[in-house]
């Protein structure tokens, strides 16, 4: 089967204004309810307690909200995790009280709350204040290094114009994923993190291997602007790029649906990173390489390895 | 005849394909319940224990699969959990307290896959269950202790040089002596240097008010050892509380510069646990100062040479400064009850040079009181202003008073204990030795062994849903070139898992993400090489030159885009703390395995299905 019987002559790039002005939007919306609404951290950040019980029937919410506030825990947020017969109880940090005691303390109400049946300690999470303060520091470090040696590594294989294309694609998908996350106030964990870091790898992947074939084009046709010939290096790698989405599509719906509740919030930024990013290899990484004015001159220095590529073709 | 591989090429992808399937092997046989015993405190295995211990389970029925043990360690396998729990009590029992009898899992991995050192993944806390606590410890009174002693150190060589101070006291981060004259000072500041006890000190003079003062600081270089001494004598002690808790396959680990990592699979009780590795107690006897008036105390006269104390029940008592020993002298410790009183007791045995103390002040005492003073240092970072604070309590409490009938030697008993629970665990503390600084526990994550095993049955469940979709999906799609790319998939599973088993790399959750995450991207590098190989076709080229080209125009492709996503995965590496760490390896291992099938096995089963026709007319992609 193939998606397409001969490669497509769309141009893409026509609409860059319209798909600029898009992600401007969505860019801008985002930053917005980041600064409005923030993210809803979970507690690997924010420090606090988090417990989740196992209930051998369906439990009442009420009923564990009664039995925790009756012992002094009435800021604690209770929510059914999963199945109604999972609760999962978060106490914020609070002032003035030993917080690794407390863990220990909401499992003896928990576990001595009457009539809910048999209740079994599933998960508890503690994190102090200090470990939240670090994490949050070290994953905005980890980000930043991350682009950093993207950069580089871009700048120094293709250009920096189209390092800047590639680096400005990340930043849009990430800002982007960030944005949604709070817009809905999905809940942003460790785990969350470690998916935004996955989507720099994998956005990064698609923005890569346009480049390459830009690249190669721009050495290997005499005619055509740079418009023309970034319209055909993307029309040519079209198949793959929507092939390979689909594919990793796939398993990560799986992971969605299937993983559990524990890894449903890697799974959702995933599933929101995989869509902006291969819209943006193909809208925004080329167009901002464009509108930086990259033109076939600027790849000069590397066209030993595309003289290379040419004889390969000799067998 | 370009679609060829050399017969070396061949012959490395087999040795690396059987090398991988031999290593991935032992996942699954999974693990046979277990019960593990290792020495406590100079005791070995031998075979008087080992015949000991299967007596014990003959007389009761129970038979172990098998049994294998070592100086350092037993392992007795058992057919199903209940038969397993039963055999524990039982050894327990059996064994007493010489040896610590914990319950395991052991990976039931046959002889000959041992003999290859083959072994199962290491599953994660989060896959098994059990206690992750991440512990930070308390520098700042670690540098505190360490001055008190100075202070005490002071008092001592000043009073034999009969040099005459006004008081000694340690002030924030200095032991400040105040003089009433210029020379006295000086003298002594001659005096403590030229002692040379004193070298990891630094002397500034002050005067103040008309008085004048010495004062003393820690050298940076003697700051940094006494941060690493109570680092590593914080990590022996909570080795040491873990074995007395009976854990199987503990990990107790430096985690930078102040902070210890203690992981307990399988625990689930972590209210002991906290309570067992947190705490600081330690023991301190002194003699009563009986003709101190307390009531004098109470209202902010004490005398020089005493302090005020408070007994359990709150009333106030008057001890000696001079410490008789402390509980660093306590070689052994258990628990029992008092046999004329029928109330629990700790029996305490001492060693050489705590017993020699101990005799001494008690030869000279007789007929006066002595005291115990149960000491707790507690800190805890509290919420205060939004901004987290370090707060510190001491507890001294006198737990016991008596009056010494006679002189006491290497062991005594002490009592005056809340329960036999409290007997217990100051036992347990005392033998497994104090703290040298007060451990916070900054970072709790505990799994049920139910969640366990439903996180493994999802995970393994998401990757094997979205692997069959992958493979379904591209037999469709790219028909014969499809089938080859699902036989590089599934390769790739099994060096994936084969590699995380050589390194017996931990498996978490997140980790299961990445493998499922690989097995998504894995097939970009196929799909690139197939893309092209199409192209190459509707250009007209013949299918020979279409497969040839095909690959080596998409390596540099590939190359690129999995080197930039291996430096996002490494960075994350760098990062990470423990489950993002599991997801970086995961992924990086799953990059460059993928390369090798997607790559070379592909075009290795290409060149052999399509390398030898001449005449190719039509590709099944």
């Amino acid at each position: 089967m193939q998606l397409f019987k001969k490669t497509t002559e769309i141009n893409f790039l026509s609409v860059r204004k319209i798909a600029m002005f898009v992600s401007l939007v969505l860019i801008v919306g985002s930053l917005l309810s980041l600064f409005a609404r923030g993210l809803n951290f979970g507690i690997d950040f924010t420090g606090g307690t988090l417990i989740e019980m196992g209930y051998s029937q369906p439990v009442e919410l009420v009923e564990v909200r009664d039995a925790l506030a009756e012992a002094g825990f009435d800021d604690a947020i209770v929510q059914h995790f999963g199945t109604s017969r999972e609760v999962l109880v978060r106490v914020p940090p609070r002032e003035g009280l030993n917080s690794a005691e407390l863990s220990s303390r909401i499992l003896h109400v928990l576990q001595q709350q009457e009539g809910a049946g048999e209740v079994k300690m599933r998960r508890v999470e503690f994190v102090g204040p200090q470990v939240g303060e670090e994490l949050t520091n070290d994953g905005g470090l980890a980000m930043l290094y991350a682009l950093i040696g993207i950069l580089i590594y871009v700048a120094l294989r293709f250009e920096y114009r189209f390092a800047v294309g590639a680096v400005a694609a990340l930043v849009h998908d990430v800002i982007i994923t960030l944005g949604i996350f709070s817009l809905l106030q999905l809940d942003f964990d460790l785990t969350v993190l470690a998916a935004i870091l996955a989507i720099i790898g994998y956005s990064l992947n698609d923005t890569i291997v346009v480049f390459d074939r830009i690249r190669e084009n721009f050495i290997k046709l005499r005619t055509g602007t740079p418009l023309e010939v970034m319209n055909i290096s993307i029309n040519q790698t079209l198949a793959r790029t929507l092939m390979t989405s689909f594919t990793t599509l796939l398993v990560v719906v799986a992971l969605f649906v299937f993983g559990g509740e524990l890894i449903h919030g890697f799974a959702t930024a995933l599933l929101i990173g995989i869509v902006v990013g291969t819209y943006s290899s193909i809208y925004v990484a080329s167009s901002a390489a464009l509108a930086l004015g990259v033109s076939k001159a600027d790849l000069m220095p590397v066209e030993k390895e595309g003289a290379e590529q040419q004889q390969d073709e000799l067998p | 005849m370009i679609n060829q591989y050399p017969l070396w090429k061949y012959l490395l992808i087999a040795v690396i394909v059987v090398t991988g399937i031999i290593y991935a092997l032992p996942n699954l046989y999974g693990e046979d319940p277990a019960i593990q015993i290792s020495p406590a405190r100079s005791a070995q295995i031998d075979e008087a224990v080992h015949r000991q211990v299967l007596d014990v389970l003959e007389k009761n029925r129970i038979a172990p699969l098998q049994t294998e043990y070592t100086e350092q360690q037993m392992l007795l396998r058992f057919a199903d959990t209940e038969v397993q729990l039963k055999a524990n009590d039982l050894i327990r029992d059996a064994l007493g307290g010489r040896y610590t009898v914990a319950l395991n899992l052991a990976p039931a991995t046959p002889d000959w896959l041992r003999s290859l050192n083959a072994m199962p993944m290491y599953l994660g806390l989060d896959l098994r269950g059990g206690v992750h606590f991440l512990m930070e410890v308390d520098m700042e009174t670690a540098l505190t202790q360490a001055l008190e002693r100075y202070v005490g150190d002071f008092r001592t060589t000043l009073r034999e040089a009969k040099l005459r101070y006004i008081t000694i006291s340690r002030e924030g981060k200095v032991v400040e002596v105040k003089f009433r004259d210029q020379q006295q000072r000086d003298a002594a500041q001659q005096l403590l240097i030229d002692s040379g006890n004193y070298d990891d000190l630094e002397f500034t003079r002050a005067e103040r008010g008309g008085a004048y003062y010495l004062r003393a600081g820690l050298q940076k270089n003697a700051q940094r050892e006494i941060r690493r001494f109570a680092l590593q004598q914080n990590i022996t002690t909570l080795r040491n509380r873990v074995n007395e808790l009976g854990v199987a396959e503990p990990v107790i680990q430096q985690q930078g510069q102040e902070r210890i990592v203690v992981q307990l699979p399988g625990v689930q009780d972590t209210a002991r646990a906290k309570e067992i590795l947190g705490a600081t107690a330690t023991l301190e006897f002194r003699m009563v100062d009986e003709r101190g008036d307390v009531q004098a105390a109470v209202a902010g006269r004490v005398p020089p040479t005493s302090r005020l104390y408070h007994e359990r029940d709150g009333r106030p008592i008057l001890l000696k400064r001079q410490v008789i020993i402390t509980g660093d002298y306590i070689t052994d410790a258990s628990s029992g009850i008092e046999q004329q009183t029928g109330s629990p007791a700790v029996f305490i045995t001492l060693d050489g040079k705590g017993a020699r103390m101990m005799s001494n002040a008690t030869r000279d005492n007789i007929g006066k009181s002595m005291a115990v003073v149960f000491i707790e240092l507690k800190s805890e970072t509290r919420i205060v202003d939004g901004k987290p604070v370090k707060t510190r309590k001491k507890s001294e409490e006198v737990i016991n008073v008596a009056t010494i009938r006679d002189q006491l030697g290497k062991r005594f008993q002490i009592s005056g204990l809340d329960d036999t629970r409290e007997a217990r665990n100051l036992a347990l503390l005392l033998r497994a030795g104090a703290l040298a600084a007060p451990i916070e526990i900054v970072e709790e994550r505990t799994i049920g062994p139910s969640l366990g095993q439903d996180n493994i049955d999802k995970g393994v469940r998401s990757v094997v849903i979205g692997f069959v979709l992958v493979l379904a999906f591209m037999a469709l799609w790219y028909r014969g070139f499809g089938l080859m790319a699902n036989l590089a998939l599934t390769l790739n599973l099994v060096l994936i898992v084969a590699v995380l088993s050589m390194l017996q790399a931990t498996l978490t959750l997140p980790g299961i993400a990445g493998i499922v995450l690989t097995v998504g991207m894995a097939v970009d590098a196929n799909v690139l090489i197939f893309e092209r190989i199409r192209e190459e076709l509707r250009n007209g080229n013949t299918p020979q030159a279409s497969i040839d080209a095909g690959y080596s125009k998409a390596l540099s492709t590939i190359a690129d885009a999995n080197i930039t996503t291996l430096l996002a995965a490494l960075v994350l590496f760098g990062f990470g703390t423990g489950p993002i760490k599991g997801f970086a390896v995961t992924l990086s291992i799953g990059i460059v395995t993928s390369m090798f099938t997607a790559i070379m096995v592909t075009r290795a089963v290409a060149n052999l299905v399509y390398g030898r026709q001449r005449r190719l007319g039509k590709l099944s992609i």
